[in-house]
């Protein structure tokens, strides 16, 4: 198994093992009463909050290898979601902007040297970048969970190791890009040659700031493209540090731009734009949707799209309800929930629902949250305001509908942008909750009675993006394996995110797949070559 | 100029640098180790004749110690139970290793096997590593296939390690042959029991050592030094022996075979020798089809098993190619193979050395033209001037046999079809050339001959990612590229029934 993979298993381990491995920075001991038994940090820890480490040297835009300031000189500021204090003020890309970093990009490639050069010569760059990311590990990490809230130990701990390991999958790919020579039907001479596609354009999340910048930027250059990738507004400092990395491994100027900016109007303008060859977006259903708008006014560029979910967690009759449990928890709670697959839709079997709810509810309330420097911290601020109040007005609809509020629904300290961990039972599919991507650490428990019964309901939905089954039983795990119409299915495990393992839609949950073999598809251009052959010894 | 015939060939002088022997043991689980039977064989400086270190003389029983070691290793250590991605960790910093001691290495190579010191840094060394960071990059690659069955089922294929790797490798290029079997081998999962030559055993103990510094954990690869008729009968016939990978000549890999099938039925793959022709058409630039026709078959001193060792020559150019391959020959400088100006070394060893004057004997009595060459150069080691021979016959013994050595047999003829039959009369079918600037020729001829790799105005082209093996008696299985991963490989099918499934 992978060691990012089994590193998220020793997180998870850890927070099945005995609370003194996470005790510092709570106030509360674990599980004496109900009402004593939060593990969120205080008031006054998350009003204090620690004072990062790192310095941000990297604010401008970078195009053609250099840091410059926006053509309007404007500038953003972005945000400590832990205080909603504003960290620093980034260079904001307009239109022209995107303009320069698209030329920059497409004289890198049309030009070279990048797509010119031996693909060995690309993989040694990015193994060399990859080396970099993990000796930066501490700057990164402390970058993005002063950006994203995230819980440090996770940034540095899971998501770095995950990250440099996928830059060197897709270096190892670059010397492995085979056409086909195919079969004819009369005498001629077929071979595939696949080429790089040219200028990619790259919209990324707020959610995993620099795994996502490695899932889109990685497999584009080792196929011998160039990129113009642009961060999400709430995020754009930890990109901005490792493209200078990329910049240290010896990639050539004008390869990789990245550019921080705003949807509608550095996204637009890079979706739009006609000198961009290929589009990849991760992010809402809504902005995909526009996006692939934008693409097919344009230039008909090809878009692959990595959006919403809303996805079942299935507990069986058989399963194993203790690690069901925590699972289902990890599933949705990981990343204070802003994870696009998280198991948002707890099903579990009627025989088993109880005893479910019982300890899904226990796990909650144990779960520590507060400053994400703080070590043991599970759980962080969301991302800013605008997400805090939306997670906020959810909890109430599901109030509202009829659902029952287990535990938390709250906000957590007055400053930032915390919310207790919360749990709904007896939820139905018609609420807004089971409906809707929430985003946030909202848990949805719903019961159900027989296979098939569940099949459809988890099916019931536009989203198809991931889906977790817990069974011991080998028919009912098949069974449901095909039946989901999911792009991922992780039986008796959740979240498990090699960089082989391909990652996508169906439905409305996207187009495309990243990670594995199948992301190279989309940065390369098939090119049948056909000439015939004259008096061959075989077809 | 410098020339072979100025008389200033001087192969104990300056350029004599023997760097220091620091390994002489056989390598088992981990460790140096003297043979079980004390005994000890000499190697050899091709310059000179002279030895330069006494080695460790594996046998029978020193291959059951390496292969309990690679056994233990494979069915209870981490390393088939690593993750690729952990495997490719540590053959990048192999990889780096070896960089980092490319002169000394290289220097080995070039005072055991004779070869061009320069050459052998900036290539043989150079690919050893590009070579162990491609199948490093291939070690997280290698995908089963989820398959389409019959209604009710459902079944995917698991691609496992093999087992316990034996490897015998020849003398010719002992570092591109070292890591053209380890390689894949490692990166699936396996672990080894290399046997080098018995001529050129120095890089591969080294190379040992290096392995170990990378934390490729014990048993995993040893190297078991001796002779072909002891300690690679003991590999070929062992029976946990779970694979065979040779190369080298045909009637040794005929043996290897025969050994195999009659102890474990090991699977077998071999890689052996060739007769390679090259076929230079008439439209051909001349310049260029000299270059590549004089390079392809001296390349090494002709001691490599794609050499193109029978150039045919379409008679429109035949005089003025001729003409222009006997001015290479005689500008060739042979001599130390320290000298940066050097092009050709001496030969490997004795036998090979004696082998090939017999041969260029018996071209002269059997009536070929010997246009250029032919004799020993000076009077210490195995130093052979490069020899042209004119019209040789199909029949003829070097137009036939392997003569591993620097000679040159050039052929003419007529048309396409005649060439295309000519060349492929030969039971070997390892590698051939075109050259040619018509698209026609080029894909008919690339089709009609049954080798396992065409070079088309180019030759000697090695890639890591280029598959290389055999038709016919020149082997079968295939080293480099990812189908190399296959030797290496166990197919596994998983088949369960699948219930109410709403596809098949």
């Amino acid at each position: 198994m992978a060691a990012a993979a089994s590193r998220i298993s020793s997180l998870l381990s850890r927070s099945l093992a005995s609370p003194s491995l996470h005790s510092k920075g709570r106030i509360c001991g674990v599980g004496r009463s109900v009402v004593c038994s939060y593990s969120y940090t205080t008031a006054a820890a998350i009003e204090k909050p620690i004072t990062p480490s790192v310095k941000v040297n990297y604010t401008k835009l970078l195009i053609n290898g250099d840091y410059i300031d926006s053509a309007s000189g404007k500038t953003f500021p972005t945000y400590d979601p832990r205080t909603g204090d504003v960290i620093a003020h980034v260079a904001e890309a307009n239109v022209e902007d995107i303009n320069r970093a698209v030329s920059a990009a497409r004289k890198a490639f049309d030009e070279g040297p990048w797509p010119k050069m031996t693909a060995y010569e690309r993989s040694k760059v990015l193994f060399r970048f990859a080396d970099l990311i993990d000796e930066h590990t501490e700057e990164l990490a402390t970058l993005e969970t002063w950006d994203n809230g995230k819980p440090y130990e996770q940034a540095a701990k899971v998501e770095l190791p995950m990250i440099s390991r996928l830059i060197r999958y897709y270096a190892g790919w670059a010397d492995k890009i085979h056409g086909l020579t195919v079969p004819a039907d009369s005498p001629h001479l077929v071979q595939t040659i696949h080429e790089p596609i040219g200028v990619a354009g790259q919209i990324i999340p707020w959610n995993f700031p620099l795994l996502m910048f490695a899932w889109k930027v990685a497999p584009a250059l080792a196929c011998g493209n160039t990129v113009v990738i642009k961060t999400a507004e709430q995020t754009p400092l930890s990109a901005l540090y490792a493209a200078k990395l990329l910049h240290e491994a010896g990639v050539p100027a004008g390869v990789l731009n990245v550019v921080s900016g705003y949807g509608p109007t550095a996204g637009a303008a890079l979706a739009s734009h006609m000198q961009v060859d290929k589009l990849a977006f991760t992010g809402s259903t809504e902005t995909g949707k526009i996006v692939l708008q934008l693409a097919a006014k344009s230039n008909l560029k090809p878009v692959t799209l990595e959006l919403g979910g809303k996805s079942p967690f299935i507990v069986c009759k058989d399963a194993d309800v203790d690690k069901a449990v925590e699972l289902a928890h990890f599933a949705l709670f990981f990343n204070q929930g802003q994870c696009c697959c998280a198991g948002s839709r707890t099903y579990v079997h009627e025989s088993v629902y109880d005893e479910f709810l019982e300890k899904a509810k226990a796990r909650a309330l144990k779960r520590s949250v507060g400053d994400p420097f703080v070590a043991g911290i599970e759980q962080g601020p969301q991302i800013d305001s605008e997400q805090f109040e939306k997670i906020m007005r959810y909890i109430r609809s599901g109030v509202e509908s009829g659902a029952t509020l287990e535990t938390g629904g709250q906000r957590l300290g007055d400053k930032g942008y915390y919310i207790q961990p919360t749990v709904f039972s007896n939820v139905k599919e018609d609420m807004l909750i089971a409906k809707d991507e929430i985003f946030g650490p909202v848990q949805s428990i719903l019961k159900f009675k027989d296979i098939n019964e569940v099949i459809k309901r988890a099916n019931t939905t536009s989203y198809g993006l991931a889906a977790g089954v817990f069974t011991q039983d080998i028919d009912t795990a098949n069974t449901l394996t095909r039946a989901l119409k999911v792009g991922t299915v992780w039986v008796n495990c959740y979240d498990v995110f090699d960089a082989a393992i391909p990652f996508g839609g169906y439905k409305m949950s996207g187009q495309g797949r990243e990670k594995g073999i199948h992301c190279l598809s989309n940065y390369l251009q098939v090119k049948a070559v056909v000439t015939p052959l004259k008096d061959p010894a075989w077809i | 100029m410098a020339n072979h015939c100025d008389g200033d060939f001087n192969p104990t002088g300056s350029f004599l640098k023997i760097p220091a022997i620091k390994f002489t043991k056989l390598f088992i689980n981990g460790e140096f180790v003297d043979s079980i039977s004390g005994k000890t064989f000499d190697t050899f400086d091709p310059r000179t004749g002279e030895v330069i270190a006494k080695l460790s003389l594996g046998d029978a029983e020193d291959v059951d110690l390496a292969v309990k070691a690679a056994r233990h290793a494979f069915d209870h250590d981490p390393w088939p139970r690593m993750s690729g991605s952990e495997r490719g960790m540590i053959m990048m910093k192999f990889a780096d290793l070896i960089q980092e001691n490319a002169e000394e290495i290289a220097a080995l190579d070039a005072v055991n096997g004779g070869k061009l010191f320069t050459l052998c840094k900036v290539i043989d060394i150079a690919a050893a590593s590009r070579t162990l960071r491609y199948y490093a990059g291939a070690a997280d690659k290698i995908h089963g296939t989820v398959l389409k069955l019959s209604k009710g089922l459902q079944g995917y294929t698991l691609k496992e390690p093999i087992g316990v790797v034996g490897s015998i490798i020849p003398w010719n290029f002992p570092t591109a042959m070292f890591f053209m079997k380890t390689g894949p081998a490692l990166a699936t999962g396996c672990t080894i029991i290399l046997k080098p030559a018995e001529q050129t055993p120095l890089s591969a103990l080294y190379y040992a050592q290096l392995a170990k510094m990378t934390g490729v954990p014990d048993g995993v690869l040893n190297v078991v030094n001796g002779y072909g008729c002891t300690t690679g009968d003991a590999i070929s016939s062992h029976m946990d022996i779970d694979k065979v990978t040779f190369t080298g000549s045909t009637k040794v890999g005929r043996k290897i075979m025969m050994a195999a099938a009659a102890s474990n039925l090991k699977p077998v793959s071999l890689e052996l020798g060739g007769k390679s022709p090259l076929l230079i058409f008439d439209d051909a630039d001349i310049d260029q089809a000299a270059d590549v026709a004089f390079s392809g078959m001296f390349f090494n001193k002709g001691e490599i098993c794609v050499a193109s060792s029978r150039v045919f020559v379409q008679e429109g150019i035949y005089e003025k190619l001729e003409k222009k391959l006997v001015e290479k020959a005689k500008a060739t400088v042979v001599g130390d193979p320290f000298d940066p100006k050097v092009h050709q070394g001496p030969q490997t060893n004795k036998m090979q050395f004696e082998k090939i004057l017999s041969y260029i004997e018996k071209g002269k009595t059997e009536g070929a033209t010997l246009l250029v060459g032919g004799n020993r150069v000076g009077q210490k080691g195995y130093y052979i001037e490069p020899t042209i021979f004119a019209d040789v016959k199909d029949n003829m013994t070097i137009a036939k046999e392997e003569i591993f050595g620097p000679v040159l047999c050039l052929m003419k003829f007529k048309t396409l079809e005649e060439a295309i039959k000519r060349a492929n009369i030969t039971t070997y079918g390892l590698a051939a050339g075109i050259i040619t600037k018509n698209l026609n020729v080029a894909n008919s001829v690339s089709r009609s001959i049954r080798v396992g790799i065409i070079w088309i105005n180019c030759y000697t082209v090695f890639d890591v990612g280029c598959p290389f093996g055999g038709y016919k008696m020149s082997g079968f299985g295939r080293d480099f590229g990812l189908e190399a991963l296959d030797q290496y490989l166990q197919i596994k099918s998983v088949v369960t029934p699948v219930l109410n499934s709403p596809w098949y």
